[in-house]
């Protein structure tokens, strides 16, 4: 059973956006946009399709260049930092995009294993054993080691993908449409996922996600991209919230299910 | 709850290890910071422990400050070192926010350590080479059933000539015919003066410069005309002709088509295969021109031949015999080639990006060594009927 949002205690901000301007295309997608996540914390981003919540969250990890604010992550401004010390900031995170981006040409192993062999001195034997770990703890059975990404289903690239975004031990994990393809049951298993293994790790987790069961069952607080700005609340307050489009948002058949489900 | 990493402890502070023995029992006692990057030295170390006549493992956690999936990896696997080994395990005084950490890699984690392919050994050469002919007469035996269609799919156009699709025929013309031509233009035009100019070189040493216009004309209309026409329309249209069909496989374009009853053959390798099979032989006829035009401009500067008695020349080499023929014959057949290449490894897409990129790479290489090992069959051929 989960606790109540405020009765759960965050640590410091690890992220933390102020006044974010950015354009894509020359169009203004996010427009003085403001935003902080607290350690432990599972923050899930919603917004209609062209909001730019893919946007946002490429802003953070650095893909993308914004051109007005700061974005401050584990302490660090993102904008300003070098090569080296961007590079070692990128060590404290992992990401899992949208079809787990795995390098098609390497088995799962050896995808899992890319961040070590460039970021770390383990031996192969070491390597091995942690790989092992990680296929555990994403899930997926020890057999799929030693397959490529092509040989997996959707599920289960989503699954090798968080192993690999794990592979450093993050403190914080990126997620782009986490249970997007998936079918209701790998996606409220991979909700499961996530939430055990934010506990387990104390991971920070910010999400870009459709899915209303996801944000109901993983989320701690839900950022809603609107005029190119955000408000965030718990599921609970921004049901009340009056702006339209969040009303239809939650309030939608969907929606409803998954209210009265909890 | 308390946070695993709320502490903002320098990233390389150190991970301390004691162990030791009190009779049948071992301590372990890990202290300090167990994350990747401090945790790893210890290793071997714990790998190594020797657990004869141990009957009790402790493993005391007091004093880490934190700890994450390598740290806790090291000590489970210590512990389960030690269970093997026929000792009992106890973890002792584990911090609360470390619990389940430790309980997820207890219960997750038990697969072996993972297994990479062997790529080197003798076994795998065999089953690599295996693979390769068992695909090599795959494709053998999927082209020649891809010929067939394309060879039903023609006589039923040819017999209802109304189900010829004539726009898209004209719109690929257009791309294959039309919009080569400067690029051929202009590589025939280099390649008469290349040849021009290597000629009259050679042949100002016997004297006999003006055979530089026999050289030229024979071998452009015999050969160069036609199969550097062919090599660049592979290059052009044969990689885009399995580009554009590919990507349609990617997008379930090919199968929308299906299900809509126009079969793929006839709506898209049919107007490509004409449309290349028309336009090769005016390619071929254009670059021979473009050809010699360049040649005789670099006989004019460089040998100083007027313009009738290059002419002259000319019409004595190639005269009325079958030298222009023999290439403008080979130019059809090229173009299917090509076009049966390309459209069929665009058919071969697999639903994945990467695979079209492949696809189009092995269709250009394929397509040009077929062309060159027909031209050296149409060779053989010629020589024994003696044209």
């Amino acid at each position: 059973m989960r606790l109540a949002p405020d009765a759960r205690t965050f640590g410091p901000p690890v992220i933390k956006v102020e006044g974010l301007v950015t354009r894509v295309g020359g169009r203004i997608l996010h427009d003085g946009l403001d935003l902080e996540l607290r350690r432990g914390e599972v923050v899930g981003v919603v917004g209609g399709s062209g909001t730019g919540k893919s946007v946002l969250l490429r802003t953070i990890i650095g893909l993308n260049r914004h051109v007005g604010g700061r974005i401050e992550v584990l302490g660090q401004d993102v904008g300003k930092l070098g090569d080296r010390a961007l590079r070692k900031l990128q060590t404290r995170w992992g990401v899992l995009f949208q079809d787990g981006a795995l390098f098609s040409a390497q088995t799962v192993a050896q995808n899992i294993q890319v961040p070590m062999r460039e970021h770390t001195d383990l031996t192969p034997r070491l390597m091995d054993e942690l790989a092992a770990v990680k296929l555990g703890m994403a899930g997926l059975p020890p057999d799929a080691a030693t397959k490529f990404p092509s040989e997996l289903s959707g599920g289960m690239r989503k699954r090798a993908g968080l192993a690999r975004a794990l592979s450093l031990d993050p403190e914080i994990l990126f997620l782009d449409e986490p249970t997007a393809g998936l079918d209701p049951i790998s996606a409220a298993q991979f909700d499961m996922l996530v939430r055990d293994l934010q506990k387990s790790l104390n991971l920070t987790v910010f999400m870009v996600t459709h899915d209303i069961d996801t944000l109901r069952a993983t989320t701690d607080r839900i950022a809603v991209l609107i005029d190119k700005k955000i408000r965030i609340g718990t599921f609970d307050t921004l049901v009340h919230d009056p702006h339209p489009w969040i009303q239809q948002y939650f309030s939608g058949v969907r929606g409803r299910a998954a209210l009265a489900a909890s | 709850m308390a946070a695993l990493q709320e502490v903002d402890l320098p990233r390389n502070a150190a991970a301390r290890l004691q162990t030791g023995r009190r009779g049948d029992t071992m301590a372990v006692q890990a202290a300090g910071v167990w994350v990747l990057g401090s945790a790893e030295p210890h290793d071997l170390t714990l790998r190594n422990l020797n657990y004869t006549g141990v009957a009790t493992l402790e493993i005391d956690c007091g004093g880490l400050d934190r700890l994450d999936t390598t740290g806790a990896w090291l000590l489970m696997r210590t512990r389960r070192m030690a269970e093997m080994a026929g000792a009992k395990a106890v973890w002792l005084d584990v911090p609360d926010a470390f619990k389940p950490l430790i309980t997820t890699i207890d219960q997750d984690c038990h697969g072996p350590p993972v297994a990479h392919p062997d790529d080197h050994s003798l076994s795998a050469f065999l089953e690599r080479l295996g693979r390769a002919q068992m695909h090599f007469f795959g494709q053998a035996v999927s082209l020649l059933g891809f010929l067939g269609m394309v060879a039903t799919k023609a006589t039923a156009t040819i017999l209802h000539p109304r189900r010829l699709r004539i726009p898209a025929l004209v719109r690929q013309l257009e791309e294959v015919g039309l919009n080569a031509m400067p690029i051929v233009g202009l590589l025939s035009f280099l390649l008469g003066i290349v040849f021009a100019f290597q000629g009259a070189d050679q042949l100002r040493r016997f004297g006999a410069e003006i055979f530089t216009v026999n050289l030229l004309g024979i071998s452009i209309l015999r050969e160069i005309g036609a199969i550097m026409t062919a090599i660049i329309v592979a290059g052009r249209s044969g990689s885009s002709f399995t580009a554009q069909i590919g990507t349609m496989k990617v997008n379930e374009e090919i199968d929308a088509l299906y299900t809509l009853g126009m079969n793929p053959v006839e709506v898209l390798v049919l107007p490509r295969m004409l449309a290349l099979v028309i336009a090769l032989p005016l390619l071929t006829v254009f670059a021979n021109v473009m050809g010699i035009f360049g040649g005789g401009l670099m006989s004019y500067f460089d040998l100083g031949i007027t313009v009738p008695a290059f002419l002259r020349q000319l019409q004595g080499a190639v005269g009325t015999g079958w030298t222009f023929w023999v290439g403008i014959i080979k130019a059809p057949i090229f173009a299917f080639l090509i076009a049966t290449v390309g459209c069929y490894e665009g058919l071969q897409v697999e639903r994945n990006a990467a695979s079209v990129g492949m696809l189009t790479t092995r269709s250009v290489v394929e397509s040009i060594f077929l062309v060159i090992v027909a031209d050296a069959i149409f060779s053989v051929l010629f020589s024994l009927l003696g044209v």
